[in-house]
């Protein structure tokens, strides 16, 4: 390809001829505000946040952008109203997440851009555009410590000058150059654009918006180009060939850099993508989450929350306090330890309250005596249809609180603890790396592999992150193997405590039939969806230590909203299984699939309301089947079966506002098919 | 320095130097390639090729992972 240098003809042979109309966006009226917009900006992974932080402080607003799934979190600094913005690599419409940054950007102020140091090759091509845009901009930076532990001088005051717009050398984690970060907003400033294209855009001026709008319609944005009326323009690889030739150009000057011969973050970098030496790696990175998700989170912490917290005061104190004045039957079991040191029932007894507790003082007083006698558990019959479904053993202020405070939240959070920390330290591109080539296979590229792991977390904090991915595509592919074939940890639980009982043989057949359907699914979506898999381009950002406030931050923000998403749902869920519970249904409901579950899956009738719980929640779908006395190979038959049955139906709600009701419905209604079918089949097989 | 014969980035072995010679026809594609610096006549050392072709290719001090699909369509000249 020729070095392309813009010329005058070109640009005004690329210019559309409409006349602009101004258009009010859904944006302009999102980032409506009387005070200056200040839009922090950056490549992904530029300590960008740490600036948030510091800059709102704790009283932050993370909202979707309109007509988005994104979220932007937006905060107050004398004087400002801060936004920040998705990690990008330019200001366009190649994602979801670009397509945000550039609305923002358009309508930003003031943009405090966020360099790597270490990165100014990759990093400056965006702060050229912001500068090409004519917004007012200011640069920090940073991560001054690494490049210049990495033998990387940069002659900032050559670069301001070059730029045009304030430097301000800072590292963030240290704070350091913080000091001046309010003084240094105020003197950004509009920068040197190219000359050409600055005259250009300012031609455009008239029939745009602003000089921003003007450039991405040079620029072919479609988008914007549509907003005013306008054909696209046709230069953008000019545009950028000349842009990203003005950077290689300035850093020949302003950098000088000795190599230091490789670091330890380098070091720990190549180790994780070469194959002989990154699976390994993966097996110990995967091992240290097991331990930290599945062993400490997962046991310890949930046995505590769920258990004694939950269980043991929570519910305890709910269900006392409603049955003061509520027809209720309350059984108390004391519990112990056989010879084999299994807990069982030592002695159980029945206290009858038609009146409520507080109709009968001393039977009170006896039943609370004898709750006094060692390890105890309660159960409550409410006779009170209503009860049951607020108060009783699936009720919305007892089961359903107890699961979303004290088993799904710290779970949650234990998850996106882990991916914080797993996304600072720079190992998920890398990861994405070294799976890219399997994923293939399946219609995907390596980015995909996040969401997936994602997955065995749980279902639907994985469908959320499938927003990453770069094409509609791959979205579908990864939502419906996500949906399909992949339990989340609640399921998987249940599932492994029962394959333990039956066997090694019933467990290689589980996992082979699931494995089977997993790459199954893959593979026929890649060959009926039209497109082909988009190929992996992504920048490996260094190895870093992730900053714990950081981390912190990022898990708290992800769980407040994933919990403010989910949470509805299952009290939805929850109420719908007390009403089929109360109404009787549930016995109907056996009888209509009892040729399913008995004919073709040779089950137990009793095992359709396992597949009803299914429904709802995942795991008690698989808990429905531990009291059935099944065959070992009846079990695998069922747990082949609800593990590809339906999501439970958080993960529904939120798979139909992300990928629409349509396709939402299909996999969902697939899911009944894909189950009842593999199920089938493997009964066909083994029974 | 050998005859110079131009190949595909998908073909760098493990340590191979290069330049580039022509990006991928997708214009998107290609748009992408030189915002993270893989433009025409840029220097390249691969870092690592994975079993499949996944190529990693270090530009200035920037290390960027390419797919196979991917690195097939670039041509380039190694040293």
């Amino acid at each position: 390809m020729p070095d392309s240098h813009l010329t005058p003809d070109d640009i005004t042979e690329a210019l559309p001829h409409r006349k602009h109309h101004h258009v009010d966006t859904p944006s302009s009226k999102f980032l409506e505000s009387k005070k200056t917009r200040l839009v922090l900006v950056g490549n992904p992974n530029v300590g960008k946040s740490v600036f948030f932080n510091y800059l709102t402080g704790l009283y932050v607003d993370v909202s979707n952008f309109p007509g988005t799934t994104i979220e932007i979190s937006c905060g107050e600094r004398k004087g400002y109203t801060v936004y920040d913005t998705p990690g990008i690599y330019g200001v366009s419409s190649f994602n979801d997440e670009e397509r945000v940054a550039r609305d923002i950007v358009l309508e930003a102020d003031v943009v405090l851009n966020i360099v790597d140091a270490v990165h100014l090759e990759r990093d400056l091509f965006l702060t050229s555009q912001l500068i090409d845009m004519g917004k007012k901009v200011a640069v920090c930076l940073n991560m001054m410590d690494e490049a210049a532990s990495r033998g990387i001088e940069i002659d900032v005051d050559a670069l301001s000058d070059r730029l045009g717009v304030p430097v301000l050398r800072t590292t963030a984690i240290r704070k350091q150059g913080f000091d001046h970060l309010e003084n240094f907003i105020a003197t950004a400033c509009v920068g040197n654009s190219d000359p050409h294209l600055h005259r250009h855009t300012h031609e455009l001026l008239d029939r745009v918006g602003s000089q921003g709008e003007a450039l991405l319609v040079l620029e072919g944005d479609k988008v914007i180009a549509e907003r005013h009326g306008l054909e696209p323009g046709s230069m953008r690889e000019m545009i950028y060939v000349e842009r990203r030739n003005r950077v290689n150009n300035l850093l020949e000057k302003i950098v000088t850099a000795q190599d230091k011969g490789r670091s330890l973050s380098t070091a720990i970098g190549r180790i994780s993508i070469n194959p002989w030496t990154g699976i390994p790696f993966l097996g110990l990175i995967l091992y240290a989450l097991y331990i930290f998700i599945g062993t400490f989170v997962a046991g310890d912490v949930v046995d505590f929350t769920e258990g004694t917290l939950g269980n043991g005061y929570f519910e305890v104190y709910v269900k006392d306090k409603v049955s003061a004045f509520s027809d209720v039957s309350i059984t108390v079991d004391i519990l112990g330890e056989n010879a084999a040191g299994e807990e069982i029932t030592l002695e159980s007894r029945d206290f009858d309250f038609k009146d409520g507790i507080s109709s009968d003082p001393s039977l009170e007083k006896e039943m609370l005596a004898y709750r006094t006698k060692g390890g105890t558990a309660i159960s409550y019959e409410f006779r009170n249809p209503a009860m049951v479904v607020l108060f009783g053993e699936f009720g919305l202020f007892t089961m359903t609180m107890t699961y979303l405070l004290f088993i799904l939240l710290p779970l949650v959070i234990g998850f996106y603890f882990s991916l914080a920390v797993l996304e600072d330290s720079g190992y998920l591109p890398r990861l994405a790396t070294l799976v890219d080539r399997l994923l293939n296979g399946i219609g995907l590229n390596g980015r995909a592999v996040i969401p997936l792991i994602l997955g065995f977390g749980c279902v639907t904090m994985a469908t959320i992150t499938t927003r990453l991915l770069g094409t509609e595509r791959e979205k579908r592919i990864t939502t419906s193997i996500l949906q399909y074939a992949i339990p989340c940890s609640a399921q998987l639980a249940v599932i492994a405590a029962l394959l333990a009982s039956a066997g090694l043989k019933a467990t290689l057949i589980y996992a082979a039939v699931i494995f089977t359907v997993f790459v199954a699914i893959g593979t026929i979506l890649d060959r009926i969806l039209a497109g082909k898999t988009s190929p992996l381009l992504i920048d490996l950002p260094p190895m870093r230590l992730p900053h714990l406030r950081n981390v912190m931050q990022k898990t708290w923000v992800r769980t407040f909203h994933f919990m403010k998403e989910a949470a509805p749902w299952f009290f939805i869920g929850a109420l719908s299984v007390s009403l089929l519970f109360v109404s009787g249904l549930l016995q109907l409901w056996q009888d209509f699939l009892a040729p399913l579950t008995q004919g073709w899956l040779k089950l137990p009738a009793e095992s359709a309301t396992a597949f009803v719980m299914g429904l709802v929640r995942r795991d008690f779908g698989a808990a429905g089947l531990y009291d059935m006395n099944l065959s070992v190979m009846q079990i695998v038959v069922a747990l082949v079966t609800i593990t590809l049955f339906v999501p439970c139906i958080a993960s529904l709600m939120v798979m139909l506002k992300e990928r629409g009701a349509k396709e939402g419905l299909t996999v969902w209604a697939g899911s009944w098919v894909l189950a009842f079918g593999v199920g089938g089949l493997v009964a066909l097989a083994v029974l | 320095m050998g005859e110079i014969v131009a190949q595909r980035l998908a073909d760098a072995r493990k340590s191979s130097k290069g330049e580039i010679l022509e990006l991928p026809t997708d214009p998107e594609l290609r748009s992408q390639c030189i915002r993270l610096g893989l433009s025409v006549g840029e220097r390249f050392c691969c870092v690592e090729r994975l079993p499949g072709g996944t190529v990693v290719a270090q530009a200035h001090r920037q290390e960027i992972a390419i797919g196979r699909g991917l690195a097939d369509e670039i041509s380039v000249l190694f040293d």
